[in-house]
């Protein structure tokens, strides 16, 4: 087992070394550069001052200099300074993966815990009422967008019922536990719901799999009881594929809460490195991105270790 | 199952309760749609970054609301009448000037030090270094020597005479930034360790009316009034500048009361949702649409050899059927543009041509350039080539969007095939305006200052070229040999008359030889609540929080 997890540490890394290389290297080839958005609303900005800002930034090197020299410093622990947060890149992760944290950790429990009950309801019974019911609240998650659901949260919860607060983290002067709880009650279930309608069909899917495999009519003709048999023998067995797709987006998600965080006001990975893409800020967008590989990363390498306790014939070692 | 009920809806009441208490009138939050990257005003131009500035951090003069320039810092306008002002010989023979600059005496910086001259040599010998990172050292590197007279008073010795002798920007605290710059192995460091981002609660920052107390990068900032702030008594115990990104949330905010109003420059709604919500709420905000001098316009490919004509240019215009458009999409409150010039600034002249609306005008000069309508309704010239021109402008701006699918159709009418063809804002200006490969039109909007010289759009110092690394935004390459000497003569004529003759020959020869389609000055919409009283858009660059101590509760 150490020895599979040291292995996998060794191919996270060289991942983690040939991603930052991509990435850099991509986000050099979009057009135009930091300065030039900060050159069109500045009176000021002649030609002179922005060559000497593109050398403050060191935007007048060459892309491979600046990853060089990016990756050297990022070796020793220094990820560079974020431009448009004017930030060293550190300070302005921290503040957004608590953000995500809070938020994708919530919604995941509850996204999770959900899709495997519906599902499992849903399985029990396929194609009767109860089925196409949670599969049209599937399909109606799957298919609803993230950002018109949100729209409709503000506007039902907050602007019609005034029962939550439309955005933001907490109140002036509070921002205490019940506070914070208040304001993320809506981003939350936002993403939750977004999330758990697929969740649901894979859940669904590999239960009736289960269901109709030989040990499972074993469990029932030895007489174990259906909720036994639904349980233990079905439910484990169903979990190692959804186990898979739960990993997966454990790590999109970390980057990809985009719309939710945008929507509720509530800054966190996926707004951050959007930005710095779009701002050009190329130490922020590469130590996020790289960040949320990590995160992608540790959440299969999870995902394989629960595959041997789920099924200790899979051998991990 | 009633015990979970009872809880679930005793959980929600008191959610519901705690939320829906109204924010006390103790406190303003004022929603935007951006966050700052920076709070030092010397580090980068940012709307956002300049609006909540004007909250703590004063500069020494402003344009005021009748875009005249007024003392903010200062006690009185140096001028050349009151004597503050004076033209003076320079060593070296050549004309400049010597301004005197008295700081009132009762202004202190949050944390009770006074604001004096010692502020003032410390930002001008900072913003002196062009190492030191200042987006615009301009305002500084006018002065090539102060004289310190007393605590509160210096004169600054200009190397020329300019016409915005009487303009000065923010003051940095000396007791705060000078220690950190001391520290500094490389001046251009001074961005990465300024105060300003390092610790931007520190209240010795803010001379104005508020002072940063707490700031949730990316989400919020809250202000609070500055103890030893001596003027007009602030009127709120808070203001909170709530970032929200997305404008229909940003609405859906306001609405729930989670924000009280929406910055109107250019920070806050567009306008078409303002005008959505003053037809759902007319009777809940105060809506005021306030042109600004941000004006949207059609830059013109000067090596199109369809464009190169000028009755070419000037049958556009004339098919552009441009207060129609701003009547339907804009219910008429954004002016139509003769000129960049707006008709509130000082230097506006109305004599110029001004291109109304006028098909069978077009025609006649379309026709008159060799360019005949032909079977599929699109004019042909001699050779058979179609009168077809490309247009281009930020995709997914949902405004300019429409405003080019009704130029499309109104030019269709005259014979002039559109092609749209739009690129993402960061192609746009990176790439696409700095390097003039756009093959036709290009439209986007401009801003600039009450009497800015057109320098960087017209001057030809400014075309962006290779050899000046793409530096300059004269994006159409505009050449006049009389326009760049107005531009010249405009930046020392301290005679306003002779000014006004000066900035009205520059706008001739813009509205004859159309080098750009001018469209409309943009309005920012305002939406403020009824009971915030005392405040006052101001239209330009020097924001309404200027003179945020006047807002109150009423």
């Amino acid at each position: 087992m150490t020895r599979f997890i040291i292995n996998r540490i060794w191919q996270a890394l060289i991942v983690l070394l040939v991603m930052s290389f991509v990435i850099y290297g991509l986000i050099g080839l979009m057009p135009g550069d930091p300065l030039d958005i900060m050159i069109a609303s500045n009176p000021g900005a002649t030609p002179e001052v922005v060559a000497h800002l593109r050398a403050i930034y060191g935007l007048d090197q060459p892309l491979m200099l600046r990853y060089w020299h990016w990756l050297m410093s990022a070796l020793m622990g220094d990820f560079g300074f974020s431009r448009i947060h004017s930030q060293p890149t550190l300070e302005v992760l921290g503040p957004a993966l608590l953000q995500t944290c809070k938020l994708l950790i919530a919604s995941f429990v509850v996204s999770v815990v959900l899709s495997l009950v519906l599902g499992i309801i849903a399985a029990l019974r396929p194609g009767g009422f109860v089925d196409n019911t949670i599969s049209l609240i599937a399909f109606a998650g799957i298919s609803v967008p993230v950002f018109w659901l949100a729209l409709m949260m503000i506007l039902v919860f907050a602007v019609k019922l005034h029962w939550f607060p439309a955005s933001g983290m907490g109140n002036i002067g509070d921002g205490g536990f019940m506070d914070q709880a208040r304001h993320l009650i809506m981003p939350v279930t936002t993403l939750a719901l977004a999330n758990t309608g697929g969740f649901i069909r894979y859940v669904r899917a590999s239960m009736i799999e289960t269901l109709r495999m030989d040990h499972v009519r074993t469990a029932r003709a030895k007489g174990a009881g259906e909720g036994r048999v639904v349980l233990v023998h079905a439910f484990r067995n169903a979990l190692i594929p959804v186990v898979t797709v739960i990993a997966l987006n454990f790590g999109t998600l970390f980057s990809g809460a985009l719309l939710t965080e945008t929507m509720f006001a509530q800054p966190g990975m996926g707004k951050m490195i959007y930005d710095a893409i779009l701002g050009n800020d190329f130490n922020l967008a590469l130590t996020g991105l790289l960040f949320a590989t990590v995160i992608t990363l540790l959440s299969n390498l999870l995902a394989d270790l629960a595959y041997g306790w789920l099924d200790p014939r899979i051998a991990v070692a | 199952m009633r015990l979970r009920a009872a809880l679930a809806a005793t959980t929600i009441l008191a959610f519901a309760g705690v939320a829906g208490v109204a924010q006390a009138k103790d406190d303003l939050v004022i929603g935007v749609s951006q966050f700052p990257s920076s709070l030092n005003p010397n580090i980068d131009s940012e709307v956002v970054k300049l609006y909540i500035n004007d909250f703590g951090i004063r500069p020494i003069t402003a344009f005021d609301k009748d875009w005249k320039n007024s003392c903010l810092l200062c006690t009185q306008l140096p001028t050349l009448e009151n004597g503050l002002a004076k033209l003076e010989d320079q060593p070296d023979g050549k004309a400049g000037m010597a301004v005197t600059i008295k700081l009132k005496p009762d202004l202190k910086w949050g944390d009770g030090i006074p604001v004096t001259t010692k502020d003032l040599m410390f930002t001008w010998k900072l913003g002196l270094d062009p190492a030191s990172g200042f987006s615009n050292n301009h305002p500084w590197n006018r002065a090539t020597r102060i004289d310190v007279v007393d605590e509160h008073t210096a004169v600054l010795h200009l190397s020329s005479v300019t016409v915005s002798y009487n303009e000065w920007d923010q003051l940095l605290p000396e007791h705060i930034e000078a220690p950190v710059v001391a520290k500094l192995a490389n001046v251009g460091d001074y961005i990465k360790q300024t105060t300003f981002t390092r610790a931007p609660l520190t209240p010795g920052l803010y001379d104005g009316p508020y002072m940063i107390t707490a700031y949730q990068s990316g989400s919020q900032i809250v202000m609070e009034p500055n103890p030893n702030w001596a003027g007009e008594k602030p009127g709120f115990k808070h203001i909170v500048i709530k970032t929200i990104e997305n404008t229909s949330a940003l609405q859906a905010n306001l609405l729930s009361g989670d924000v009280d109003m929406v910055a109107g420059e250019g920070i806050g709604l567009t306008i078409d949702l303002a005008l959505a919500l003053r037809k759902q709420q007319p009777a809940k905000f105060d809506y005021e649409f306030k042109p600004s001098l941000t004006y949207e316009h059609i830059d013109i490919q000067s090596g199109n050899p369809i464009l190169a004509d000028v009755r070419v240019r000037r049958a556009l215009l004339y098919a552009a059927d441009r207060q129609t458009m701003v009547n339907r999409l804009f219910e008429g409150l954004q002016p139509v543009a003769a000129t960049w010039v707006n008709p509130l600034d000082p230097n506006y002249t109305k004599d110029t041509a001004t291109y109304p609306y006028d098909a069978a005008k077009a025609k006649a000069l379309l026709a008159e350039a060799g360019w005949k309508p032909g079977g599929d309704g699109i004019c042909r010239n001699d050779k058979g080539e179609r009168l077809s021109i490309e247009l281009t402008t930020t995709a997914g701006n949902r405004l300019r969007e429409l405003q080019e699918q009704v130029l499309q159709s109104q030019w269709k009418a005259a014979c002039i095939d559109t092609v749209i063809r739009n690129e993402p804002a960061r192609t746009l200006f990176g790439e696409t305006l700095k390097k003039r490969v756009y093959p036709g039109l290009a439209m986007y909007g401009w801003s600039s200052g009450v009497g800015e010289s057109p320098r960087r759009t017209l001057g030809s110092s400014d075309i962006p070229t290779a050899a000046n690394n793409y530096g300059g935004s004269n994006y159409i390459a505009f050449k006049d040999d009389v326009m760049d000497a107005d531009i010249t003569k405009a930046a020392s004529e301290l005679d306003p008359a002779k000014q006004k003759v000066i900035w009205a020959e520059m706008q001739k020869i813009y509205a004859d030889q159309v080098p750009v389609l001018p469209l409309f000055f943009r309005a920012e919409p305002h939406i403020v609540p009824k009971w915030l009283k005392g405040y006052t858009p101001t239209g330009h660059g020097d924001f309404s929080p200027l003179w945020a101590e006047n807002w109150k509760s009423g």
